[in-house]
């Protein structure tokens, strides 16, 4: 099997301090990778360099296209890199606002990602909205509605449905249960986890929750100042950490 | 015997606890076992001894430090974390003593996730959940409802009822009959003898000394894998 991502020796520097260095892997289709540290450990820093909305100093982030096989996509031109941004490619921030046109409708939002690949009838794209609106738990009838009318959890959801209507292919998200209320996390969750198998994503998550990591990832790799420490198995990783630093990270995380 | 489904050879496992002063703790070396097809394996040895330490290597949560884990051929002591998802999707299943699942979703969907991950169409891994959960007496009403509520020996029964959803070719079960009442103890222990009898190899840990004395065919003690102090 080809990688779908195969990342090489990826370094970003802001001056003479670290964003991240020497960072490698590859990622297959079909496969969820949870990348966890604290703040400041790098891990949001290496999720930009990944997705092209920061260029790296050093390295190679090659991705599988569809037509033209393996491409790097740090060299690839700019408006070759926002194609693939809109198609294959999606990411879900944190704060819902950064990835959603407040101003615009429900609907607007999920459509105006399928007009940006060339959805020109209006009646098709009103019915692939409704339906992705449906499949991440909005009800049809807020379809009119502004997000900024809808609770945090809406929102996020409204912004998976955005970056997923495109049918992309890899998902990179950043904290994507950050700031949601635990009832409203374990429902994106499940949500994330359905549409992750039923559509046969790989998906780069960034988050600090292990808990979450535990439940969406199937591998996952732990950052510190700004350096891989450890990589494997998602539970090895958590049940049997072997670097001092994951140690401590797993053993910090309250009970309840 | 060259026909195991489930092989162990030279294994060692050690913790290093890097914020304890680094601490290396060896608590296993040349751990030797085979399981073969149809064959129901139990780990014995006091509490402490690495039954469920071994079981884990085998299930490839706990890194081993030497030695060989082959199960159906590949070997989870150096198998890429990709192999060994493929491996749990298909052959190899694991009852452990906790169930983990994701908050909200429902038992019925919790127990047919297995076969959903092999891509089974989902009313027929529902029909199959569904028909697990009858068996072991879960209660329909509760069906539709999140384990994380249940009682003990509820979560144990779905734990239960997850691990036989698929018929996976080798099992590991770790103390599957605790916390259950009569009726479902048989039950437990009739999936268990089905599973033999249609070729899984099974390794399972189990306190409950009539149980173990009737499902298993051969008990290996882990102290023998203890290391010698130097």
């Amino acid at each position: 099997m080809t990688p779908l991502l195969s990342v090489r020796d990826i370094e970003k520097r802001y001056g003479a301090r670290i964003g991240c260095t020497g960072v490698s892997f590859d990622l297959f289709p079909g496969e969820v990778m949870g990348i966890v540290g604290e703040s400041g450990s790098g891990k949001s820093t290496l999720l930009s360099c990944l997705a092209g909305h920061m260029a790296p100093d050093a390295g190679q982030v090659i991705f599988a296209t569809r037509d033209r096989g393996p491409v790097d996509t740090v060299t690839m031109s700019e408006p070759a890199r926002r194609m693939l941004a809109r198609t294959d490619w999606a990411f879900v921030h944190q704060n819902p606002r950064d990835g959603l046109r407040m101003g615009v409708s429900a609907g607007g939002n999920v459509g105006e990602r399928l007009m940006a690949v060339g959805g020109r009838h209006y009646g098709t794209i009103r019915e692939t909205a409704t339906d992705w609106l449906a499949r991440v738990e909005i009800a049809a009838d807020r379809i009119d509605d502004r997000p900024s009318q809808f609770s945090g959890g809406m929102q996020q959801r409204l912004q998976i449905a955005r970056n997923l209507v495109t049918g992309p292919r890899l998902v990179f998200m950043d904290e994507p249960t950050g700031g949601l209320d635990v009832s409203v996390q374990a429902r994106l969750l499940d949500l994330l986890r359905g549409l992750v198998r039923r559509l046969g994503l790989s998906a780069i998550v960034v988050t600090h929750d292990l808990a979450v990591v535990r439940l969406l990832a199937d591998r996952l790799m732990v950052m510190k100042g700004g350096r891989v420490v450890e990589t494997g198995l998602t539970d090895q990783v958590l049940d049997d950490p072997q670097h001092g630093y994951t140690q401590l990270l797993v053993s910090s995380v309250l009970q309840v | 015997m060259t026909d195991a489904v489930i092989r162990l050879a030279g294994v060692a496992k050690t913790f290093t606890l890097h914020n304890q002063g680094s601490a290396v703790i060896p608590v296993m070396a040349g751990a030797e076992l085979s399981v073969a097809a149809g064959e129901c394996v139990g780990l014995v040895g006091a509490s402490g001894a690495g039954k469920s330490t071994l079981m884990r290597m085998i299930w490839g949560n706990y890194l081993a430090a030497a030695g060989q884990i082959l199960v159906a051929g590949v070997d989870v002591a150096r198998a890429e974390p990709r192999q060994i998802l493929a491996l749990r999707r298909g052959t190899l299943g694991y009852v452990s003593q906790f169930l983990r699942v994701v908050p909200r979703v429902p038992t019925l969907d919790v127990v047919a996730e297995p076969l959903f991950a092999l891509g089974m169409e989902e009313e027929a891994a529902r029909a199959r959940a569904a028909g697990l959960l009858a068996r072991l007496n879960i209660p329909e009403r509760l069906w539709s409802l999140s384990p994380t509520t249940f009682s003990g020996g509820e979560q144990q029964r779905v734990n239960i009822a997850r691990g036989f959803a698929h018929d996976y070719p080798a099992l590991l079960l770790d103390e599957p009959t605790a916390s259950l009442d009569a009726a479902n103890r048989e039950t437990v222990l009739r999936l268990i003898e089905e599973a033999k009898g249609r070729g899984a190899a099974i390794v399972g840990i189990f306190h409950d000394e009539p149980a173990r004395a009737r499902v298993c065919d051969r008990l290996v003690d882990v102290a023998a894998f203890t290391p010698k102090a130097a």
